[in-house]
């Protein structure tokens, strides 16, 4: 008798699909949704800070006055409407036209995340390496697993990626005849960590990568969410050629419309379109149209204001609440911007190994494995401060502190343990996109 | 002889079905939420699939309010760890004169507990290997050490650590040296205050779930579990084309009768009611081991109930519509 293993396509699956299995820290985030659990997991925007009843009025009129249009197909590249909206979004974070940046050379993309997928796609080949921050964004490790990469992570300090770190990592790499394709950074408010680049590291990490011939790709989601002062300009407003910059309209307006985009050199443009159109045909017109009215009619500076304020709040809300409250040996990052605080546990705790206490508490987080490639980070945790109102963070906080006192006597009693298992897949220690 | 579903009892008509009003409980707020949610909508299907008029529901605070509101003729409780498997929502449910498939609040408590349900069997004769269990607070007021080395000293090794409550394989671990011990305990108390830590037996690892159609307690073809990387742990359980399952279990009759009187004797020894799910070794000997009984099986798509149904050939829907009849027929 052959028995059943319930999946009678086992043998047929594509390689990269190895490794796909269920993940019982993902299953816990499912208490998450609970309003009892205070989650600090997620990474969703305050949406209910926007003017919901304007915009759900203006989302009427692209039915019913605009449909023949807005519900139609498109072009592959994204309407042009749009493409001027993006970069007279980029030139308020100081890509302009003086520094090359053309409606042109703008590819609309779903959301930030195929964003990423068209670059691995034009750029990965299996077992091509990318650097990138060491942690980083669990989406981008999906993407590139997904092309069959490997990544490489480069540490960071409170002044963001160590560019003699870089210089190293691309040397160990050379030496290792290893092909590099590209550096993946994240360099304003970076998702783990918070951290952003210095002003002075963005001139040097641009210069050793051009040295090295190493593309830069930049994902900049967080870049205009900045709370005391303007952040430092992006990479791409610093060069011409050698950047890719990619953006995002969910975290300062709705991730739920999924518009995002890539400004790209002319040649790559093309290929990116082309690409594209085998992905997915043409953006959703109607989200286009959403996006571009809001930029064309509705106050949306002001709403970044309003957004910076919120955030700004909870952050402060957060970064007193876990001054006041962690376990001594516990340190943080103080973001500037963005939407996520980084915190480093003290000796001997384990993130991952701490979630089920956590999810007992009715508190959630995401463990730091999630951020990167080789299961690493066990000893940090991302904490999320955008979507839980100012009183339930300091909640969550508390309750955080509870379990990690539990978890530190369980180990003083049983002595120092360490030895987690690989993680089997990027994105299984993180809570799927819809968690708020 | 054990009674099993090859004397094929008759499940209720349809007719008599179509009037109840089922509510499904699922989701809690448990580790076993996510499985919770997929058993739920698993019953919600077979139920509907015969014509059922059934409504999936969390247990919330909605739910009291809800059922004042509308009370259902039945509840089928697809919720896992505690608030479905603890007695704490059987009892709730009695005092809402609410029916639900499955055992009453008493039997619940009992057969969640797993060290409470170990002592009951082995009162009964019923074969589970040798164990402990002992709460944090012990080791940290006797010390680990010493608590450990008595343990392993009086089991042996390996050994099987366990959180006292709970399912899915979650904060289990299999220890084969002592170093390797207080790992286990750390990851074990993650998941509840006293663990449990058994003589680990090697042999076939099989399930035998157990039903009550209105004839008695049958139990259903025994499941055998293989686990492609050897270890039936939360991947192998909730990713198809992880684990190889056999129903029936591969196992000579005389030895598949054996496991199946101990599966009844259990659910029986335990008072449990409408259906069970009793876990076994099974020893090179062919001896059989109870390591426990839930009282609240998965539904899942790779859940072994339902598996054993189908081994059975019975239908899940008529199966599952015969519990709730039964179970709205002990209306007050």
């Amino acid at each position: 008798m052959a028995g059943t293993t319930l999946d009678d396509y086992t043998d047929r699956y594509a390689r990269r699909v190895r490794g796909m299995t269920a993940s019982e820290i993902r299953a816990l985030f499912a208490v998450a949704s609970r309003p009892e659990v205070v989650s600090l997991a997620g990474g969703a925007p305050y949406i209910a800070a926007l003017p919901l009843d304007a915009v759900g009025e203006m989302l009427g009129r692209l039915g019913s006055e605009h449909g023949a249009t807005t519900l139609q197909y498109g072009i592959g590249q994204g309407t042009l409407e749009l493409r001027e909206g993006i970069c007279e979004v980029m030139a308020l974070s100081g890509i302009d036209a003086a520094c090359g940046a053309s409606p042109e050379d703008v590819v609309v993309t779903v959301g930030g995340q195929q964003a990423l997928d068209l670059v691995a796609r034009l750029f990965l080949d299996p077992g091509d390496v990318v650097l990138a921050e060491g942690p980083t964004y669990v989406g981008a490790l999906g993407v590139f697993q997904a092309a069959q990469a490997q990544v490489v992570h480069v540490p960071m300090d409170s002044d963001g990626l160590i560019p003699e770190a870089l210089e190293t990592a691309i040397a160990e790499q050379a030496r290792a005849g290893r092909r590099v394709k590209f550096l993946y950074t994240i360099p304003t408010y970076q998702n783990p960590t918070g951290v952003t680049l210095t002003e002075e590291r963005r001139e040097r990490v641009l210069d050793i990568c051009e040295r090295a011939g190493l593309l830069v790709v930049e994902d900049d989601p967080y870049g205009q969410l900045g709370f005391e002062s303007e952040a430092p300009a992006p990479l791409r407003a610093r060069r011409r050629e050698g950047v890719f910059y990619l953006s995002t309209f969910s975290k300062t307006f709705a991730p739920g419309l999924r518009v995002g985009w890539i400004l790209a050199p002319h040649a790559v443009r093309d290929k990116l379109v082309i690409a594209s159109e085998a992905q997915i045909l043409c953006p959703s017109g109607y989200a286009q149209a959403a996006v571009s009215t809001y930029l064309n009619t509705m106050p949306w500076r002001e709403q970044l204001k309003v957004y910076r304020e919120v955030y700004r709040e909870r952050r402060d809300a957060l970064l007193d609440a876990l001054t006041d409250l962690m376990p001594a040996g516990t340190s943080w990052t103080k973001p500037g911007g963005g939407l996520f605080v980084w915190a480093t546990l003290p000796d001997g705790l384990d993130s991952k190994a701490m979630m089920p206490r956590a999810v007992a508490a009715r508190v959630a987080y995401v463990p730091g494995t999630g951020f990167y490639a080789d299961g690493s980070g066990g000893g940090h945790m991302r904490l999320n401060f955008s979507f839980p109102p100012p009183e339930r963070i300091r909640e969550g906080v508390r309750r955080l502190a509870g379990v990690m006192e539990q978890e530190i006597a369980t180990r003083q009693v049983f002595g120092a343990v360490r030895g987690e298992g690989p993680r089997r897949r990027a994105g299984s220690d993180a809570p799927g996109p819809a968690l708020a | 002889m054990a009674k099993t579903a090859a004397d094929r009892p008759e499940l209720t008509e349809p007719a008599a079905i179509d009037d109840l009003h089922v509510l499904v409980l699922a989701g809690g707020l448990s580790y076993e939420r996510d499985v919770s949610l997929r058993s739920g909508r698993r019953v919600l299907d077979a139920l509907r699939t015969v014509g059922m008029d059934v409504e999936l529901r969390d247990a919330d605070i909605a739910l009291l309010p809800a059922l004042a509101a509308d009370p259902p003729d039945a509840v089928v409780i697809a919720l896992h760890g505690a608030t479905g498997e603890d007695g704490s929502l059987r009892g709730v449910l009695d005092l809402c004169d609410v029916p639900y498939v499955g055992c009453d609040a008493r039997a619940s408590r009992l057969a969640w507990d797993k060290p409470s349900a170990k002592t009951v069997l082995r009162e009964a004769g019923i074969p589970t290997p040798d164990w402990v269990a002992l709460p944090h607070d012990r080791f940290s007021e006797l010390g680990a050490v010493a608590v450990l080395d008595r343990i392993v000293d009086r089991l042996g090794l390996p050994l099987m650590v366990k959180p006292a409550q709970g399912g899915s394989g979650l904060g289990a671990a299999v220890v084969r040296e002592s170093a390797a011990l207080p790992a286990a305990m750390v990851g074990c108390f993650a998941y509840g205050s006293t663990a449990l830590v058994e003589r680990y037996v090697p042999g076939m690892d099989v399930a035998v779930s157990v039903i009550d159609l209105g004839d008695g307690p049958q139990a259903l073809p025994a499941v055998e579990i293989v686990p492609r990387n050897g270890v039936y742990d939360y991947a192998a359980r909730y990713t198809a084309g992880r684990t190889t399952w056999h129903a029936p279990a591969r196992l000579d009759s005389g030895v598949a009768t054996n496991v199946a009187e101990v599966a009844l004797a259990a659910h029986r020894a335990l008072g449990l009611r409408d259906l069970s799910r009793v876990d076994l070794i099974v020893d090179a000997d062919g001896r059989s081991h109870v390591l426990e009984v839930n009282v609240s099986p998965g539904m899942t798509e790779t859940s072994l109930l339902p598996l054993a149904v189908a081994a059975a050939g019975l239908d899940f829907g008529r199966v599952l519509s015969t519990l709730v009849a039964r179970a709205a027929a002990r209306r007050p």
